[in-house]
């Protein structure tokens, strides 16, 4: 089969680099035609996508690859270019649908921001560094990406940067990601130092780790990968870098579908996936990442429990569907965590899109002061439903074959992490649950004009919720146990998953116990009351609420300490190099000042001063005859 | 000998009062006559060199004349400069002449 679009594949960032290049160029003046062209050139990035991955799906089209001498230093050559594979066409096609529908969405929900132009502006920039992420062919083109991708993330979080918090969020996110990127920075550092021939190349990678093991040590190889994921886990939220993540609710809500469905944070999955070669090779990094992916769903999910801002709800169920991929790829499944991640960027763009509507209606992020939203907002209502249930893993919606096929992995691999597993879907599906029936159903709790107001979002913004409820709904069967298409697609044959019975039964009872739990408590029939656990534990209630507690353990320990170091360093500054600057300074203008004496413009002064000079000259000449 | 050394030794005291003159008197017209007795201090010395030098001859008179009329040059260059300087400032105190200064 011939390539015939893959040769193409260039295009697809290029077409909203190019929106983002006319839109920066234009500056304000394109506020209200902007959107519209970010939204064209995503949606010609997903026309070129979507006929790579026709044409990759419809044969046994070879990997595309194409690429250029970059540059020579010394005897060291640096290639750049893309490559084409069934992995990145999907990928492609996952973040271009994606980006397509925010941007469409943002025409609406931007609309009236004097600043609209600059952020349909920097979602290019931001889909176009993605897109790059995913093309390029080599570790150093996809770290240059990675790093826009970053840069992109802090500019759009801080998107608001009138609010006080908005701009704490962008920093805190570039610093925590910045944590991240040096670990990666380093490995890609030590892969130059000890790859044969100093390639970077991912097919070089895929030779020397998966082919002829042995060639590098095991124990640097170990190395290599926890410093890739440490990479990894500062962009994809993993425990003990999530931090960011909820915080970066304060950015627009588009960008935060944008963020956790498509571009950021599928960046440190799809790097593990490209990388997975040298993860495979070293047991003790596998192990890191399947405990952390554990450790961080499950944390993630009872933290998201007790959170009442909508966005942040969504925010930690992100950061425990992250660590179900990280989960997945550490039990060895890179088919399962890529599953799951085009799964989860439908439907988890849908619940921010949605929740975006809702935030739009009723202008508060607190679900404490919501209620009752289904009745004025059916689609929404609807829409919403149908991503919660998706993400609650209820069969037969795309979430519950992907975190099904992520659980078999686990309980192939290590059954104690399926019970992990289990248990963060339980409450998955509990918190869900909840933050469904607080929006949506029941009487409205806040302020009756509110609720008056509130009415349905303009079909700009309801238009991307019904197309992703369907994706959400059918992408799941891509990949089921009984009809496994993508896994040999994505993985190159051989590898099947098994269709595990246990697996599924234990998934869909703990989902149904978790929504049938969740019903009880918020559904309003008063079986069991809301505080049953917050009046009996309290301390229990507040650990979660103030999710446990990380943030202020890292204000303590990093934020704290580090600014007195920061103080003391500016105090050195300002003291000892500062003063031995102006003691120099102040030295020569003191000698001035007292030249100045000399110069008075009295000529006699002068007269005198020069016959005194003459005087002791004769005395010195006339004085030596003497000594 | 002793006639040049007298000579010699007025010549120096004029020359010393004329410097001390120049050098402290804040009035102008009083620098500049002090200036003319240091000129006259040097034509001392002119004259006693050409009578009881070494080489007695008449170019050392020649040469004071010449000095005399140069000094004469001067004074009125002199005057005419403090006249003006007299015009713009009102003063003639060269302590208040200081705009080398700036």
């Amino acid at each position: 089969m011939a390539t015939v679009f893959s040769q193409y594949a260039w295009l697809v960032p290029a077409f909203p680099l190019a929106a983002f290049a006319v839109l920066t160029a234009m500056g304000r003046q394109q506020n209200r035609t902007g959107g519209w062209i970010a939204t064209i050139a995503s949606l010609a990035s997903f026309v070129v996508a979507l006929l790579i991955l026709i044409e990759r799906m419809s044969g046994n089209a070879d990997d595309y690859n194409g690429s250029f001498d970059w540059l020579r230093v010394g005897g060291t050559q640096l290639t750049a270019g893309y490559e084409v594979t069934n992995l990145t066409s999907l990928m492609m096609a996952i973040v271009t649908f994606v980006s397509l529908l925010v941007n469409l969405y943002s025409i609406g929900y931007m609309k009236g921001d004097d600043r609209a132009a600059v952020f349909f502006a920097y979602v290019s920039l931001f889909v176009s560094s993605m897109l790059g992420l995913t093309l390029s062919d080599n570790l150093l083109i996809m770290y240059v990406c990675w790093e826009l991708v970053g840069v992109c993330s802090f500019l759009l979080i801080g998107f608001w940067f009138q609010k006080p918090e908005a701009r704490a969020a962008a920093k805190k996110a570039f610093i925590v990601t910045r944590i991240g990127d040096l670990g990666l920075l380093i490995a890609i550092l030590l892969l130059f130092w000890y790859m044969p021939g100093h390639a970077l190349d991912f097919s070089s990678l895929h030779n020397v780790f998966g082919t002829q093991s042995g060639l590098i040590s095991t124990s640097l190889t170990t190395l290599i990968a926890l410093l890739i994921f440490l990479g990894a886990a500062g962009k994809s939220g993993q425990f003990p870098l999530h931090v960011w993540l909820p915080d970066a609710m304060e950015g627009p809500t588009p960008i935060s579908a944008l963020i956790h469905a498509a571009t950021m944070v599928a960046a440190g999955v799809f790097l593990v996936v490209r990388t997975f070669d040298i993860f495979a090779a070293a047991p003790a990094a596998m192990d890191t990442v399947a405990i952390v992916g554990a450790f961080t769903a499950i944390f993630a999910a009872t933290i998201g429990l007790a959170q009442n801002d909508i966005k942040r709800v969504l925010a930690f169920s992100t950061v425990s569907q992250l660590g179900y991929m990280m989960l997945a790829l550490g039990v060895g499944s890179t088919t399962a965590a890529m599953f799951h991640l085009f799964t989860h960027a439908f439907f988890k763009a849908l619940l921010f899109l949605a929740a975006g509507s809702v935030i739009h209606a009723v202008h508060t992020q607190d679900i404490r002061e919501m209620g009752g939203l289904g009745r004025r907002m059916k689609t929404t209502a609807w829409t919403f439903g149908i991503g919660a249930l998706a993400l609650s893993g209820i069969p037969p919606l795309s979430g519950f074959w992907s975190k099904d096929a992520i659980l078999g992995a686990a309980l192939d691999d290590r059954p104690w992490l399926f019970v992990v597993g289990a248990v963060a879907a339980f409450f998955t599906a509990l918190y869900m649950a909840r933050l469904f029936l607080l929006v949506f159903a029941g009487k409205p709790r806040g302020s009756a004009e509110a609720y008056a107001h509130a009415k349905e979002s303009p079909a700009v913004m309801t238009v991307p919720l019904v197309v992703l409820a369907v994706l959400a709904v059918a992408a799941g069967f891509v990949m089921t146990p009984f009809q496994d298409w993508l896994g040999p697609w994505l993985s190159g044959g051989g590898e099947k998953e098994d269709a595990n019975g246990v697996a599924i039964v234990v998934s869909i009872v703990v989902s149904l116990l978790g929504i049938g739990l969740g019903w009880l408590i918020y559904g309003g029939r008063g079986a069991v009351r809301p505080d049953v656990v917050s009046s009996r534990l309290p301390w229990l209630a507040r650990l979660l609420e103030r999710k446990y507690y990380v943030d202020e353990l890292y204000d303590l320990l990093f934020v704290k300490s580090l600014g007195r170091l920061g103080q003391g360093l500016r105090f050195f500054d300002e003291v000892v190099v500062d003063g031995a600057v102006r003691l120099a300074g102040s030295a020569v203008s003191a000698l001035g000042r007292a030249n100045t004496r000399l110069q008075n413009g009295q000529v006699q002064t002068y007269g005198l001063v020069a016959i005194i000079a003459a005087v002791i000259l004769v005395l010195a000449i006339a004085g030596r005859r003497f000594w | 000998m002793s006639m040049l050394a007298s000579y010699l030794t007025l010549a120096a005291v004029l020359f010393c009062i004329g410097l001390y003159g120049v050098l402290t008197k804040r009035n102008a017209v009083v620098v500049l006559l002090s200036i003319e007795l240091m000129l006259n201090a040097v034509n001392l010395n002119l004259i006693a060199f050409s009578r009881y030098g070494i080489a007695p001859s008449l170019k050392g008179q020649v040469f004071a004349l010449f000095s005399m009329t140069v000094a004469a040059a001067e004074a009125a260059v002199g005057i005419a400069v403090l006249i003006a300087l007299y015009r713009n400032r009102a003063t003639v105190n060269v302590d208040e002449f200081d705009e080398l200064r700036r």
